[in-house]
Formats: C-alpha cells, sequence, structure tokens
C-alpha cells in the first residue's frame, strides 16, 4: 500500500516490474507467511502421506510382527509382486467394469438423460424430480449403503417381498451389477447437475434453427447440443472416473465379495493392506492406483485441450 | 413459394399473457411483408407462431393451401433467420448453409455444390472454410441469408436481421436484402421495430398493437394515411401532431384557431361533433407571417434535424410541430403560424381515420 502512494516518477522501472509481480504490495516475507498455513496443512496430510506411502512401498513394512518394529527396504520387489499377482490383475479389471459401467456409461448418460428431459421444465415435477435424485447423493455412504442391503438382501430385503420372490439374492447372484447399479443411483446428481447448467448454455435459436430444419431429436443432440457442451461432458468423465475409480463405498455392500467378484482396487488395498496386514505391499498397489489417476487424468486433459 | 395465410390465431402464454388475439392476416405469394409495432406487441410470437416454435392457443396457420397448425416446425417447409443468425460455431460456412439439406438427406456432393453456388451468389465464396467465429457480423448475417436460401422453401421468416448490424451496414444490407427477395420471388415476412426498415423495403406491411393487427398496406399508406391514432402516433421519424379539435361548420376549431376540413374528411363530419386533428410536421407548413387559416403561437423549442429543423410552438397550451427548411429556422419566442396542408391532413373520429 505504501507503494501505491508514491508519485509515478518516484517508481523507476525496477520497481514498477517489482510493483507488478507483487500486486499486494506486501513483500515476499510477509505474503509467504499468509500461505505458510495452508502449506503447511497441505504438507502435512497430503505431500507427507504420499511420500511415507512411497516409501512404505519400497519396504517390507507388516501391521505386526517383526516386520512391523523394523522394516527393511524390499527394492521394487512389491510391484513386481502386484503386477504378477493375479489377484491384482482381476482387481484392476473390475474397476474398470466398474468405472465404465457405473461412472462413464451410468452416471453420465442417466444425469444427461434427467437434465435433458427436465431441461424446458418448471414446477413441481422438475423440483421433487431433482430433489430425489441429489437426496442419493447427500445422503452419508453408512447411510444409503444400509438402505440398499436392506434393499437387496435375500432375507426379507425390501426388493424380494415386492417380487414375492424367494432367495432372489442380485448381492450374491450379481454382486458387480449391484454395485454398478447402487453407484449411478448414488452419483447421477452431479452429472445430472452439471449436464443441467450446460444445457442452459446452448442457445435456444440453435436448437430451432435445428427443428425448422426438421432435425429430429437426436439430430438436434448431435448437431447442436454435444458440441457445445464437450468440454462439460469431458470434465464430468474425468471427475466421475477418478472419484469412481477411488470408491470405497461398494465394500460398504458387499465386503469385496462374494469370492472376490466385487474387489475393485480400493477394496483390494484395504484387504491386502488392513486384513493382510501387509502394508509395504498395499503401498505398492496405492502407488500404481495413483499413477492409473495420472494416466487417465492426462488423457481427459489432452481431449480438453486438443478442443481448442 | 406460397401464400401464408392466419385465421383467427391467437396464442396465449403459460401464465395469461395474451400475445396474438384472433389475428387474421393474408400475405399473398412472393410478397415482402413487415411486421411492426412496439417492443412486446406480439411480433416475434406471430413469427414463431407461423413457425411453429410456438403452438397456437386457437386458429389456424395455413402456408401454400395447406393447414400446418399442428405440424412440426420441420414440416412445414419454411426457413427462419434468427436475429442472433443461430449459426453452428464447430462447422464451417459450407457445412452450415448446407446443414438443413443434410437433414434432409441430399447427397454430400449434391449439397456441398449448391452451398458453394449459393455462397457466391452472396459474395461468401472466399469463406467457404472460415468457422462462424472468424467472420465479421455482416459475414454472418450473408451466412445465414444463404442457409435459408439453400433450403428452397416456400416462405422464409427473418426476425430483425439487420439489428446488429452497424448503421451503415444496416443500410447496405437493407437494399441487398430487398433486391434478393425479389429476384427469389420467395414469401418473406419481416419482423422489425425499426420503420424506416419496414417504410424502405416491404411491398405491405401490418402495425401491431398488443396482439391486434391496427393497419395493413403498402408502406406509402401507411405513412399516408394511418387508420388510426395509434399509427399515426407510430409511424414517422417524428410524430404526427394529433389535435383535438370541434368540428364548428365547414372549419374545425383546434386550440381556438380555425382550420379548412381536409380534403379527405370534406362533408363527412357533423357540425359539433368532437375529432382528432392529425397533422405530419413534414405537411404542416411553417411561416413567420401571418395567414388565413394556420396555427398560431409562439415558437417553444427548436430541434436540428440536420437538413431541417423541428419547430414546437405553443398553440394556446397546445404543443404543435412543423418541419422548417434549414436557413429559415425562427428564434425562440417569436410568433409564428403553421398552415397544415388540407391534401394531407386527417380527421380522427373516436380514434379512426374518417374518409370516404
Ligand atoms: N415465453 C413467453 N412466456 C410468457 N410471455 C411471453 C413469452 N414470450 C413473450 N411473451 C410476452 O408476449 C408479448 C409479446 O412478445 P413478443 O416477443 O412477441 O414481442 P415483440 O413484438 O417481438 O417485441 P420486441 O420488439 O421487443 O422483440 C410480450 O408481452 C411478452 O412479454
Ligand atoms: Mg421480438
Amino acid at each position: 500500500m505504501a507503494q501505491a502512494t508514491l508519485p509515478p516518477e518516484v517508481l523507476d522501472d525496477a520497481k514498477a516490474r517489482r510493483y507488478n509481480a507483487d500486486a499486494a504490495g506486501l513483500g515476499r516475507l510477509r505474503a509467504g507467511a499468509f500461505v505458510a498455513p495452508a502449506l503447511v496443512l497441505i504438507s502435512l496430510f497430503l505431500v507427507f502421506p504420499a511420500l511415507w506411502v512411497l516409501y512404505l512401498s519400497l519396504s517390507n513394512y507388516r501391521l505386526t510382527g517383526a516386520a512391523a518394529a523394523a522394516p527393511q527396504s524390499v527394492g521394487f520387489d512389491n510391484f513386481v509382486k502386484a503386477l504378477t499377482d493375479p489377484e491384482f490383475w482381476s482387481s484392476t479389471w473390475l474397476t474398470f467394469e466398474f468405472v465404465l459401467g457405473s461412472a462413464v456409461i451410468g452416471q453420465v448418460v442417466l444425469g444427461f438423460l434427467i437434465a435433458w428431459i427436465m431441461r424446458d421444465r418448471t414446477g413441481p415435477i422438475k423440483r421433487i424430480v431433482e430433489g430425489l435424485v441429489i437426496l442419493a447423493w447427500i445422503l452419508p455412504s453408512a447411510v444409503v449403503s444400509f438402505l440398499w442391503v436392506a434393499l437387496l438382501d435375500r432375507d426379507g430385503g425390501t426388493l424380494n417381498t415386492l417380487l414375492h420372490a424367494q432367495d432372489f439374492a442380485p448381492l450374491l447372484d450379481h454382486p458387480m451389477l449391484s454395485i454398478i447399479v447402487f453407484n449411478i443411483w448414488r452419483g447421477a446428481a452431479f452429472s445430472m447437475m452439471l449436464y443441467g447448467a450446460a444445457l442452459g448454455n446452448v442457445p435456444p435459436s440453435h436448437l430451432e434453427s435445428a427443428r425448422l430444419a426438421g432435425a429430429s431429436g437426436w439430430q438436434q443432440l448431435r448437431d447442436v447440443v454435444f458440441p457445445h457442451i464437450r468440454g462439460h461432458v469431458l470434465t464430468n468423465l474425468l471427475l466421475i472416473s477418478l472419484w469412481t475409480f477411488n470408491d470405497f463405498t461398494p465394500f460398504l455392500l458387499t465386503a469385496g465379495g462374494p469370492d472376490g467378484k466385487t474387489e475393485v482396487l480400493s477394496v483390494h488395498v484395504y484387504q491386502v493392506a488392513l486384513q493382510g496386514g501387509e502394508l509395504g505391499y498395499g503401498a505398492a498397489v496405492s502407488t500404481v492406483i495413483l499413477l492409473i489417476n495420472l494416466v487417465v487424468a492426462v488423457f481427459y486433459l489432452r481431449l480438453l485441450r486438443s478442443k481448442k | 413459394m406460397s401464400a401464408i395465410e392466419l385465421r383467427g390465431l391467437t396464442k396465449v402464454y403459460p401464465g395469461g399473457v395474451k400475445a396474438l388475439d384472433s389475428l387474421d392476416l393474408t400475405i399473398p405469394d412472393g410478397e415482402f411483408f413487415a411486421l411492426l409495432g412496439p417492443s412486446g406487441c406480439g411480433k416475434t410470437t406471430l413469427l414463431r407462431t407461423i413457425a411453429g416454435l410456438e403452438t397456437a392457443t386457437g386458429g389456424a396457420v395455413v402456408i401454400g393451401g395447406r393447414d400446418v397448425t399442428g405440424v412440426q416446425p420441420g414440416g412445414r417447409d419454411i426457413a427462419m433467420v434468427f436475429q442472433d443468425y443461430a449459426l453452428f460455431p464447430h462447422m464451417d460456412v459450407t457445412d452450415n448453409i448446407a446443414y438443413p439439406l443434410r437433414i434432409k438427406k441430399v447427397a454430400r456432393s449434391t449439397r456441398e455444390q449448391k452451398a458453394a453456388e449459393v455462397g457466391a451468389r452472396l459474395g461468401l465464396d472466399k469463406l467457404m472454410d472460415r468457422r462462424p467465429g472468424q467472420l465479421s457480423g455482416g459475414q454472418q448475417q450473408r451466412v445465414a441469408l444463404a442457409r435459408v436460401m439453400a433450403t428452397q422453401a416456400q416462405a422464409f421468416l427473418f426476425d430483425e436481421p439487420l439489428s446488429n448490424l452497424d448503421a451503415r451496414l444496416r443500410l447496405e444490407a437493407r437494399t441487398f436484402l430487398k433486391k434478393l427477395q425479389h429476384e427469389l420471388g420467395v414469401t418473406t415476412v419481416f419482423v422489425t421495430h425499426d420503420q424506416a426498415e419496414a417504410l424502405a423495403m416491404a411491398d405491405r406491411m401490418a402495425v401491431m398493437e398488443s396482439g391486434h393487427i391496427r393497419q395493413i398496406g403498402t408502406p406509402a399508406e401507411v405513412f399516408q394515411r394511418p387508420a388510426n391514432t395509434f399509427v399515426a402516433g407510430f409511424i414517422g421519424s417524428t410524430p404526427m401532431n394529433l389535435l383535438d379539435g370541434v368540428v364548428r361548420g365547414d372549419t374545425v376549431e383546434v386550440a381556438d384557431c380555425k382550420l379548412a376540413v381536409p380534403q379527405s374528411a370534406e362533408g363527412l363530419l357533423r357540425d359539433g361533433e368532437k375529432i382528432v386533428y392529425g397533422v405530419r410536421p413534414e405537411y404542416n407548413g411553417y411561416s413567420a407571417e401571418p395567414v388565413d387559416g394556420s396555427l398560431v403561437g409562439k415558437v417553444s423549442i427548436v430541434e436540428n434535424l440536420g437538413a431541417s429543423y423541428l419547430v414546437t410552438l405553443d398553440v394556446n397550451g397546445v404543443p404543435v410541430q412543423a418541419v422548417v427548411p434549414e436557413g429559415h429556422e425562427p428564434a425562440l419566442g417569436d410568433e409564428g403560424y403553421a398552415l397544415p396542408r388540407r391534401d394531407r391532413a386527417l380527421i380522427y373520429r373516436d380514434g379512426e381515420l374518417v374518409s370516404a
């Protein structure tokens, strides 16, 4: 502030440049002091654990026993073990199914459909539909998983009672399908809201112009709507792919079972590291997950940038 | 190419706004028809109802002898230019122009040839590979026109297509559009709130007020003989003088001045009846010397119109305007005399024109 009150001729070139680089006029030290608390928090809770995981992944650290007291470095053994372990690969494949089915296809399509159908609607119907969808999103995981277990349970589950069926056990017979449907239901709200906002950006005259030319609903989507919301679609895909990839809620429904049929990577890490006690190995798998996330993110960001 | 006929067309928006009130209108084949009116009078609504983008609440839309009231916009065989042109930003000029043909499943080579042909006609030949974002406003407007022309629709609808252009380009586009329409001979309905545009371009025009048509006619008819005081007050670069008066034998008494009865109302007035005397400032001859049968007053305002001046006289408390050529403008406070032209002045009874 003191510099701002100086007459302009006092500010020589170098000073002017510094003034521009330091818009708040605080000086390096004081500006640093303002940022420090945030940096400390980020380091403490993000950077340090990440580095700690990297360190653990190179050791034979265990939850209990001798290796817990004095872990030893084992080089890349954990990574080699993970990449040669068929369970790891089956978990990766299950995660892929889960992300593709529930996020990339399920949530995107359902969220978009609801947003598209509700786009020029007003009044109670729209509010009720949106309210219900958002409710599924904001309820705590523990609550919704309990609700779904109660719904799908073999013994006296709501679905069984409604269908008058005996022994219909979706969680046992179609475990992957169950958690996919669950996650679509759970997460469609975000996509719906994002597409709702995106559709508001499509100029009505463009849609009308297509309608006058005789374009069908699908042609309007392809020629007018999609080109306008392409960026939103990619952002949406990026976010929900990563969220779903790292989602742990399936564990609350199926605990990875039956028979590991729903043991997605996040559940797999939990099983090997905390149930099996192999923290070092779990850390290595986590690192691989991190790398996969990075690849996915870079892929979408590339696509987004290629738009321009 | 075909006539447009509207029968008792009514449009009530949800919420109860009656934007069109049982409106009847026939636009013959090949006519360039302008819709004019103040903001909110229902011009856009009328156009959109013809296009089918709004569903009519009542009445019928007939295009080329076919009742299309319940037909989807795409089935009406009409083309529309929107105020914002509605060009697709991700398609180049060729694809934009050819889009309606693509929807009609015309082969790629045919439609590209057609787009090139129409584009060349509108002077777009060097711009065919550009995207709309790389074009100026005037060029975008021509692309929108080209897209409409390429469809070979039965009728064209334009919603204020010139309002995004600057004043000069607007004049050019106006001339260009009129010429183009006459060459193509396609029935065209044109919405504008710029009366100069309507007067200059239209074969016939309608003046609307809150969902009703107040007058239909050629621009000359509407300008010279407004059918009612609404149109009289709306049309013209300077509004018409509408003065309350009383008939006294073969004169009309306006603001304590005696004026001759205009030619158009001769023999149609009853002694003693209350009327409105209308005369455009352009037809109100100003003189500094006393003249018989004129409006006498003190000059209260002098406004510069460029090549002429608009002089406002205070005639016993009633403002009366007259146009004075440059070089003859009076000074404020001068005594002035305004003599309406008898062949141009009009009489309105209960708001409607009195004429044989
Ligand atoms: N979607 C709508 N819902 C409710 N009322 C509407 C809607 N669109 C227009 N109106 C109302 O209908 C009337 C006519 O509107 P319209 O857009 O046809 O006017 P306009 O003559 O085109 O005006 P302008 O010259 O300002 O474009 C207005 O009173 C307007 O408020
Ligand atoms: Mg309008």
